[in-house]
């Protein structure tokens, strides 16, 4: 009797001391104050924001992956630190300062690991998902001195491996972590120069390193491994002099519709389209400026695309169907990221200079809602827990 | 467009100032923490500058210019590398790395100006 009426209060207790509404998380997502060290957690049904979490470090460059029960947001800052936050509660479930100098993370397939590429020291690091002990180091180091590469375009693949590229080096590893603390390492070199962010496919097949000192991407079948490093898209610049790149694109979050592949071209107003079947090029789709986010609606038919300085007042929208830019919008002063609602009814879009994020309806291109955010950078939906290479 | 040549007139004007004084770039580039030199930036475009400095330098040197893909910024940092090259560096780009040309946005005198605020670290405007 006596127990059953603990059992009862406990809950309604932990809920009351907590102060938690009786919600689900799935249209929820986090938007980085990059400046402000903090993130504010939105809600995509209300188009409002429900508040903030604060005293996460220096966020320019932040990234977020989140835990399979799409509660917890796994905050990687720039100087090295990993948070996780609980967005429900809104607050910090764990942190840990990890490294001197990160870019981002990823998750592993079966949620139980968590993972941070850094650039110095240059590596990855694995920890728990639930306390973020520390579980495995793997410095990525090469050549004959045993200098340290750094890490960029760190995704999950399937059997708990992830996948990376040593931008120094010019290598992708493959980690396997079926025995977290003694991670197997299968290393391809001489993948191509300056690889500067990768992916993986939606289907978990693939992976892609883009190469910025060389006119073509990496690709690595990771149903194949054994079958080696291949050069796609080899020379598309067609040996032509390159624009100074102000802002390197970024891969994760990369566009595919239907067959096609669409890449941010490196240095060129362009966006290339891949037929993922041969990984031939078939289109190139001329653009306001130098692509850095290639984003596909999740329905396929629209691709939306944001650029580098001193282009980034601009998105475009290129129709799948025609392969040709249909629509140009202005969102704000320096559009930094933009993300779709899980099914791509809306988008949102960070204007850094505006202070602003801007919703817009993907349909009819009217904005139908405007929040007052503090340089906001990388906006990340819930939705991302449940897809391979978020 | 417009603001690019509203650029270049303020840099030929930063440039005739240093000509007309005779003080040579990599000088003026050299006085770290010295008071605002003549050929010094106006308050406005010092926050333009400021800006440029965290946000798009920063997209690779990183916002608090401790370094990413690109290299820290930070007066330790930069301590023995001469400002003429520093400068040479920021306007022309160096190639084989991923450092662009920033020339079409800011003049010698204004990259000068920038290198002198690194040196003295947490660069901030006016």
């Amino acid at each position: 009797m006596r127990r059953e009426l603990v059992a009862l209060l406990l809950p309604a207790l932990a809920a009351g001391c907590a102060q938690v509404e009786m919600r689900g998380t799935g249209d929820l997502g986090v938007v980085i104050e990059r400046a402000a060290g903090r993130v504010q957690v939105v809600d995509t049904t209300a188009r409002a924001s429900l508040g903030s979490v604060a005293g996460l470090g220096d966020l320019s460059h932040a990234s977020v992956v989140y835990s399979r029960d799409a509660r917890f947001a796994y905050v990687f800052g720039r100087d090295g630190a990993l948070t996780k936050v609980d967005i429900l509660q809104r607050r910090v479930a764990a942190r840990t300062a990890q490294a001197g100098n990160s870019i981002g993370g990823a998750i592993v397939q079966d949620g139980t690991l968590v993972a941070a590429q850094n650039y110095e020291p240059g590596g990855v690091k694995v920890f728990r998902a639930d306390t973020l002990e520390l579980v495995a180091d793997i410095p990525a180091t090469y050549g004959v001195k045993g200098e340290r590469s750094k890490v960029v375009g760190l995704a999950d693949a399937p059997g708990n491996r992830l996948v990376f590229s040593l931008f120094d080096a010019g290598e992708i590893w493959i980690a396997d972590l079926s025995d977290p603390r003694a991670p197997k390492i299968d290393r391809h070199r001489d993948v191509g120069r300056q690889p500067y962010d990768g992916l993986v496919t939606p289907d978990g097949r693939y992976y892609i390193a883009g190469l910025f000192g060389e006119d073509g991407l990496a690709l690595l079948d990771l149903w194949h491994p054994e079958q080696g490093v291949r050069r796609i898209l080899d020379g598309y610049g067609r040996g032509s002099e390159k624009l100074p790149v102000y802002k390197m694109p970024h891969l994760r979050g990369w566009a595919i519709a239907g067959e096609f592949a669409y890449l941010p071209a490196i240095g060129r107003h362009e966006v290339l389209v891949v037929d993922t079947r041969d990984w031939r090029m078939v289109a190139r789709v001329p653009v306001a400026g130098q692509p850095v986010f290639v984003i596909a609606r999740p329905d396929r038919r629209q691709v939306w695309v944001n650029f580098a300085f001193p282009d980034n007042a601009l998105v475009e929208v290129i129709d799948t169907e025609t392969r040709r830019v249909a629509h140009r919008l202005e969102p704000g002063k320096a559009v930094l990221h933009l993300e779709f609602t899980p099914r791509g009814e809306a988008v949102w879009i960070s204007a850094r200079d505006d202070d602003r994020v801007l919703v817009y309806d993907t349909t009819t291109l009217a904005r139908v809602a405007s929040l007052v955010v503090d340089s906001p950078s990388g906006i990340f939906f819930t939705s991302r827990a449940a897809r391979i290479g978020f | 467009m417009a603001s690019t040549t509203a650029t270049g007139r303020r840099a030929l004007h930063a440039l005739a100032a240093v000509v007309a004084l005779g003080v040579p770039l990599a000088v003026m580039a050299g006085q770290a923490g010295a008071p605002a030199a003549s050929g010094a930036p106006d308050p406005s475009r010092q926050r333009e500058l400021v800006r440029l400095l965290r946000q798009d330098c920063g997209s690779c040197h990183g916002m608090r210019l401790t370094g990413g893909l690109g290299p820290p910024l930070t007066p330790q940092a930069l301590r023995d590398k001469p400002s003429d090259s520093l400068v040479a560096t920021i306007v022309s780009g160096r190639a084989g790395t991923a450092m662009p040309p920033w020339r079409p946005f800011l003049s010698e005198a204004e990259a000068a100006w920038l290198v002198a605020r690194l040196r003295e670290g947490d660069p901030h405007a006016p």
